[in-house]
């Protein structure tokens, strides 16, 4: 890597350009955000190789924890996903945020001539895309490990609302967790109380479709998702000023 | 040392009044429940414990939402009294439950959704003190106390209805009560005098508590500020 910060160059270009409609200019600056945030990864590839080697061996781990055998095994893969799924979710959004305030890139970014709320989205997008391409690789291997099948688009419905929700609070928290003292513990306190509800309602709609129970079941869990979602996404909309103010 | 200014004195005076009535009336006005036994009276310090919880925690989202809007720090003060209000009555409500379910559920601890919520809400806001622990600077400290006490705030009933749907062994003493429930009852009108008359009395201490907290919180500034002062001299 030669050029040490991609940020910066990636994101002057597309919000100069051109303002064409004001909704045009916002989702623009969006996907500078997130596109800065890919060009970023796809040249160290640090947070992602992270991300997808713990998640792995977390799995790994509960292959020895509950000795995940043939019986055991329908009832307890929903649970082994999400709890991998939330805690390399939550290294993901650590190090998203992490890397904008180590080289001071968080005040390049709030000097762009943009809404605050658009660098709120684009990082919440960018973890997002992390996390669904962790959880692409890791749905496949869990299957081939454990012999189970999990292509269900129930399923994977399930697992992107899940995902939406948790990098929508995620990335909320973390913009303050990392502006403290203790931000590498702090993270996973202030967010796991706080996501609880989506985690039982996705964890218990991912084991309705993995089980084969009647939709009749799993749609209270699926609409506690999208409530969820939409919720907090609009909170996270609103107060995201305050905590990136100066 | 400045003095307790006189309307405080009168209000704490009239809490410990209130609170003397209500010992009364829970410990020998209300009749002893048929079934439970003299351990229900628990019940009427639990769901009071539990109310001003939520009421504190309600008013800390509020005050923080007032906070972010126009920035007076009094409003960040209201916020941290009332949040360790909160823990503390809500401790307390967690407790006097986990007491009273010993001889009527057997167990100390189920997993009911307002015993995980109650937890859960406990647990928010000491996340709350520990992210505020965590920053120095004392506006944005109170940006981020606002900040997380709304976000809080929103998750908890989000949290209930998300267990709620589990099935639940607490009983609802008012509203319909679900038959299945173990340990309900129906209040006769003495527990309804001496349940209400509990409620009001804790409100008060709740109101007391919070002018005091703020009270010590105004004289530690103060004592900061001269510090500083002789500091600088």
């Amino acid at each position: 890597m030669t050029d040490p910060t991609p940020p910066m160059e990636a994101i002057e270009q597309p919000v100069v350009i051109n303002r064409g409609s004001r909704f045009g200019g916002y989702l623009r600056a969006i996907s500078a955000v997130v596109w800065k945030d890919l060009t970023a990864e796809l040249r160290s590839r640090e947070l992602f190789s992270a991300m997808l080697v713990f998640a792995l061996l977390v799995i790994l781990i509960f292959n020895f924890a509950l000795e995940l055998d043939i019986r055991t095994r329908e009832t307890v893969t929903s649970g082994v996903l999400w709890v991998t799924f939330a805690f390399a979710g939550t290294l993901g959004l650590n190090r998203s945020m992490a890397v904008e305030k180590d080289r001071g890139c968080m005040d390049g970014l709030l000097l762009a001539p943009v809404d605050r709320s658009a660098l709120y989205f684009g990082k919440a997008l960018g973890s997002l895309i992390f996390m669904l391409i962790v959880e692409v690789i890791v749905l496949p291997v869990y299957s081939g490990l454990y012999n189970i099948n999990l292509f269900h688009p129930g399923l994977m419905a399930v697992i992107l609302l899940g995902s939406v929700g948790y990098a929508a609070v995620g990335t909320l928290l973390s913009a303050m967790a990392v502006q403290t003292r203790t931000r590498d513990v702090l993270l996973p306190i202030l967010l796991f109380p706080v996501v609880l509800p989506l985690l039982v309602a996705a964890l218990k709609a991912s084991n309705g479709f993995l089980q084969g129970f009647e939709m009749e079941e799993i749609w209270p869990w699926i609409n506690l998702l999208i409530v969820y979602d939409v919720i907090f996404i609009a909170v996270a909309f609103m107060v995201f000023d305050y905590v990136v103010e100066e | 040392m400045e003095p307790i200014p006189k309307t405080l004195k009168v209000l704490s005076w009239i809490t410990g009044a209130l609170f003397i009535v209500a010992l009364y009336l829970v410990l020998f006005y209300a009749p002893r429940e048929m079934v439970m036994g003299d351990v229900q009276r628990v019940f009427y310090f639990h769901v009071a414990a539990g109310w001003v919880g939520g009421l504190a925690f309600l008013v800390t989202a509020i005050a923080g939402g007032v906070y972010l809007r126009r920035g007076d720090h009094r409003w960040d003060q209201v916020a941290l009294a009332s949040v360790e209000i909160g823990l503390v009555f809500t401790f307390a409500n967690i407790v006097s439950g986990s007491i009273w379910a010993r001889p009527i559920w057997n167990t100390w601890w189920t997993w009911d959704p307002r015993l995980v919520t109650a937890s859960i809400m406990e647990l928010i806001y000491i996340a709350y003190l520990l992210l505020r622990q965590g920053v120095e600077d004392p506006a944005r400290r109170a940006r981020f106390g606002a900040v997380y006490g709304i976000v809080g705030f929103i998750s908890v009933p989000l949290t209930f209805l998300s267990i709620r749907i589990f099935r639940t062994i607490h009983p609802v003493v008012i509203g319909s009560g679900d038959p299945s429930a173990t340990g309900s009852f129906n209040m006769v009108p003495e527990m309804r005098v001496a349940f209400f008359f509990s409620l009001f009395t804790f409100t008060f201490i709740y109101a007391t508590f919070l002018w005091h907290r703020l009270r010590l919180q105004r004289l530690a500034e103060k004592v900061e500020h001269m510090k500083m002062k002789v500091v600088s001299e």
